[in-house]
């Protein structure tokens, strides 16, 4: 199990506590349990579409459509929700999740079978996606009012004393860990991202894992439309903008090559709480709102450089005490 | 006994060119056969039909009797062929045990089974004597190990065959000879191993027969105990071993390039030496003897920690590879795929890359002048292409190496340092790499000419610098360089004494 904590997780969960003690320190209530617990559930969906982003990215590829997907599956979900309050909450859920499915292999087959860039193919269909919200909700919105309770309400309930929420983004991850470590089509992912030539030579369907990671990313990112239009209680035409860039900044934060073929969930999950925890520390320091934003993004690098000189100085070691 | 792979006049055709022409191969399980011959020859070529990466145009291919034909290299991996690669197909980011398991890991209970694969991967590297963590990245191993990695992937997935295309181009002699031992103990257990080679000491050590190729053509068998070097090498090139270093003798001219005392900490130190118009100047060493770091300084690439670099007697600053081109210094770097050529980039723009700013007429590139330069340096080195368009990533190492080679030259430097301008080329190509750089010193270019092949060194060089440990040990003539001397200053270190001119 060794595996499971490499050196660049460690190095990115010391910078997050660095931060949090910085934080602390300014203000003192930054990790009362309210607080560091609402820091979770604002990071749930992060962590969730980031862990598909985490697969296609393991690939060699980019789904630059998760915002978009969570965008057309929130908004079709609430308008059904509108539509026929009586649907059962779990139906709910899955049609969300088949919607994403449906996004993601259409990215997925386009990859895999016409050989498009993943790039240029989720650039394209970031566009479609969202322009299929416009579409469908007549430019309009549905609002917290319009929802039945269940739909509303499932993101603010409790499980066991756990928000369903972060329980949910456990569940997920423990899911995925599982796949990705343990099963022989997990490890393939690994294998075709690391080297799509020396994965053909034994026999990966390359094509195959191509299609599955933007399938998988899809359900994702399905999962994840249903869930911030009943946690934000609103479907409005730009839920979710932006995130797919958030998405790939907790990936990077978290250690995972842009390149391919490295990258673990924990590295994911320590990348998004990153984000959470500087993008809530910014608030209860009383950070300008104007200014927010570009510390954000100088914070996202700093960490990715401090991490990236960690995990070069620790190789040079290893390669140094290999020759001696 | 009986062949286990036989290949009956199989050609393979690519567009405009006949690649393969009828070959016949007969290999024997237990036996370690040569495939021998020279650049374009068709080595690669019958390999990758074996690998399963194309299939031949015409031919018949039979393993254990039975004919067959592979659709994919995993097909031909099944079916007992495995290759290791040149270039190697690995996972630099997995473990040693995935990229061996990659593909068929070992389940247990429906999952992976780490533990078992772990276990296995320890036998079989125990089996093979080899000292490598399974744990480790490849990407954190040595050249040598990733090779021994492959062939323990090899016998993994229990492989009939086992080719090996040059396994020792990037080995030092230590691991030449850890790979000898473990070829013999594959071939001893009844495995047959093809071995690609250019070095006839290698094919006389580990082989029991071979074929040779000459122009997708087979010229000969035999067994290797009834063969001499001059017979192989006439069948592979119809000429023999005394025109491989046509060292012509020219008049030494002015000092062009003076070194004193360069540094650079933990690297090298103190290293002088004088370079005239028209030498050639052999910088022999072991691998790690900071026979190439001292050239990157030179060329700008990396700073030096202390001495000083005069070109044509004045003393110079070279803190970048453009002063350094600007003060006449050409380097043409040892690895030509990761630092020489850009691949994907055809002949003509390779060619013109660092003189591209003085073929532009009012900021617009001339297309003809650029044509013309390629054409010019490529004819001179006879760059065997489908012509100037041709991507460099489509020739085979001999013609990148040249590629490489004319693009430096068409910057016309006075000072030409060339790092291993044959390593990985065949007889052939080298003989005419060697012819041209007789050729370039006779015009009073100085040439730096780093080899770690002694015959070429020795065969090229009009002086020798002998560097061990980042310090020269020696400093030799032409007259006085013997095999013996040099091997002796390039494994011994400097001792108290300082080395000179």
């Amino acid at each position: 199990m060794m595996g499971l904590l490499k050196r660049r997780e460690t190095s990115l969960l010391v910078i997050i506590l660095v931060v949090v003690a910085a934080v602390t320190f300014r203000a003192h209530d930054f990790l009362s349990p309210g607080n560091f617990e609402y820091i979770l559930k604002d990071s749930s969906i992060l962590v969730i579409v980031s862990i598909g982003q985490l697969l296609v990215i393991l690939t060699g590829g980019i789904d630059l459509s998760v915002a978009s997907t969570i965008g057309f599956t929130g908004m079709s979900v609430a308008l059904l929700n509108k539509a026929d309050p009586g649907i059962p909450l779990v139906i709910i859920v899955l049609i969300s999740m088949v919607i994403g499915l449906a996004l993601g292999s259409f990215n997925g087959m386009l990859v895999s079978v016409f050989n498009i860039p993943p790039i240029i193919t989720t650039l394209g269909t970031l566009s479609i996606y969202r322009g299929f919200v416009i579409v469908l909700s007549g430019g309009t919105w549905v609002s917290a009012d319009q929802m039945s309770a269940p739909f509303r309400d499932f993101p603010q309930g409790y499980l066991l004393g756990i928000s369903n929420m972060i329980s949910i983004a456990i569940l997920i991850s423990l899911v995925f860990a599982a796949f990705l470590y343990l099963t022989r089509t997990g490890r393939e992912v690994y294998g075709a991202g690391g080297s799509p030539i020396a994965a053909q030579y034994v026999g990966i369907n390359v094509k195959k894992i191509n299609f599955l990671v933007f399938a998988l990313s899809g359900i994702l990112s399905g999962l994840a439309g249903y869930l911030w239009v009943a946690f934000y209680a609103s479907a409005a035409n730009d839920s979710a903008t932006g995130l797919e860039l958030q998405t790939i900044a907790a990936c990077v934060v978290g250690g995972v090559s842009i390149m391919g073929g490295s990258g673990s969930i924990v590295g994911v999950l320590l990348g998004s709480i990153f984000l959470g925890i500087v993008k809530n520390a910014l608030t209860v320091i009383r950070i300008s709102p104007f200014w927010q934003v570009a510390i954000q993004g100088f914070v996202i690098l700093l960490a990715i450089v401090v991490n990236t000189v960690l995990d070069r100085r620790a190789q040079a070691s290893m390669l140094k005490r290999r020759v001696l | 006994m009986d062949s286990i792979l036989t290949l009956k006049g199989v050609s393979k055709d690519f567009p405009g060119i006949k690649a393969l022409d009828r070959v016949d191969l007969s290999v024997r399980p237990g036996e370690v056969h040569a495939l021998i011959g020279e650049n374009g020859a068709g080595k690669s070529t019958l390999v990758k039909i074996l690998s399963g990466v194309f299939p031949p145009t015409e031919g018949v291919i039979t393993l254990e009797g039975k004919p067959i034909s592979f659709r994919s290299p995993h097909e031909s991996q099944a079916a007992g062929i495995s290759a290791i690669h040149q270039e190697a197909t690995m996972f630099p980011e997995l473990s040693v045990t995935e990229n061996i398991f990659m593909g068929h890991h070992l389940k247990a209970r429906g999952i992976v089974g780490w533990r078992s694969m772990q276990e296995r991967t320890r036998e079989l590297l125990d089996s093979l004597q080899i000292k490598i963590n399974p744990r480790a990245k490849v990407k954190t191993l040595s050249f040598a190990e990733r090779q021994m990695v492959e062939i323990v992937k090899a016998l993994s997935i229990n492989t009939k065959i086992v080719i090996m295309d040059e396994p020792t181009s990037a080995l030092t002699l230590r691991e030449v000879e850890h790979l000898y031992t473990i070829i013999r103990q594959l071939a001893a257990s009844g495995k047959a191993i093809i071995f690609i080679s250019h070095k006839f000491e290698e094919i006389f050590e580990i082989a029991d027969s071979y074929t040779v190729l000459r122009d997708g053509r087979w010229v000969g068998e035999g067994k290797v105990a009834e063969a001499t070097v001059d017979t192989i090498v006439r069948m592979m090139v119809g000429r023999s071993l005394d025109q491989m270093y046509p060292k012509s003798e020219i008049p030494l001219g002015e000092v062009a390039l003076k070194v004193e005392g360069l540094t650079r900490n933990g690297i090298f130190k103190d290293v002088s030496f004088e370079l005239r118009k028209g030498e050639i100047l052999g910088f022999f060493g072991l691998v790690g003897a900071g026979r190439s770091e001292v050239m990157r300084v030179v060329f700008g690439i990396d700073p030096a920690d202390g001495g000083q670099i005069s070109i044509d007697g004045k003393r110079v600053e070279i803190r970048s590879p453009s002063d350094a081109m600007r003060h006449g210094i050409a380097l043409v770097p040892e690895d030509r795929q990761l630092q020489g050529a850009i691949l994907p980039m055809n002949i003509r723009e390779n060619t013109t890359l660092p003189i591209i700013g003085s073929l532009a007429s009012r900021g617009v590139l001339r297309r003809d002048a650029e044509t013309a330069v390629a054409q010019r340096y490529g004819t001179l080195l006879q760059v065997k292409s489908a012509g100037w368009e041709a991507a460099v990533n489509s020739l085979s190492g001999g013609n990148q190496q040249k590629v490489v080679l004319a693009k430096w030259l068409a910057t016309e430097p006075r000072v030409l340092v060339l790092d291993e301008p044959t390593k990985g080329i065949d007889v052939a190509t080298k003989a005419t790499v060697h012819k041209f750089i007789s050729d370039l010193a006779a015009e009073a270019i100085a040439v730096i000419l780093v080899s770690s092949e002694l015959p070429e060194i020795l065969g090229m060089s009009d002086n020798i610098v002998v560097m061990h440990e980042g310090r020269i040990t020696a400093l030799m003539s032409r007259g006085e360089a013997t095999p013996e001397k040099v091997i002796l200053a390039a494994t011994t270190s400097a001792g108290g004494e300082r080395s000179s001119l």
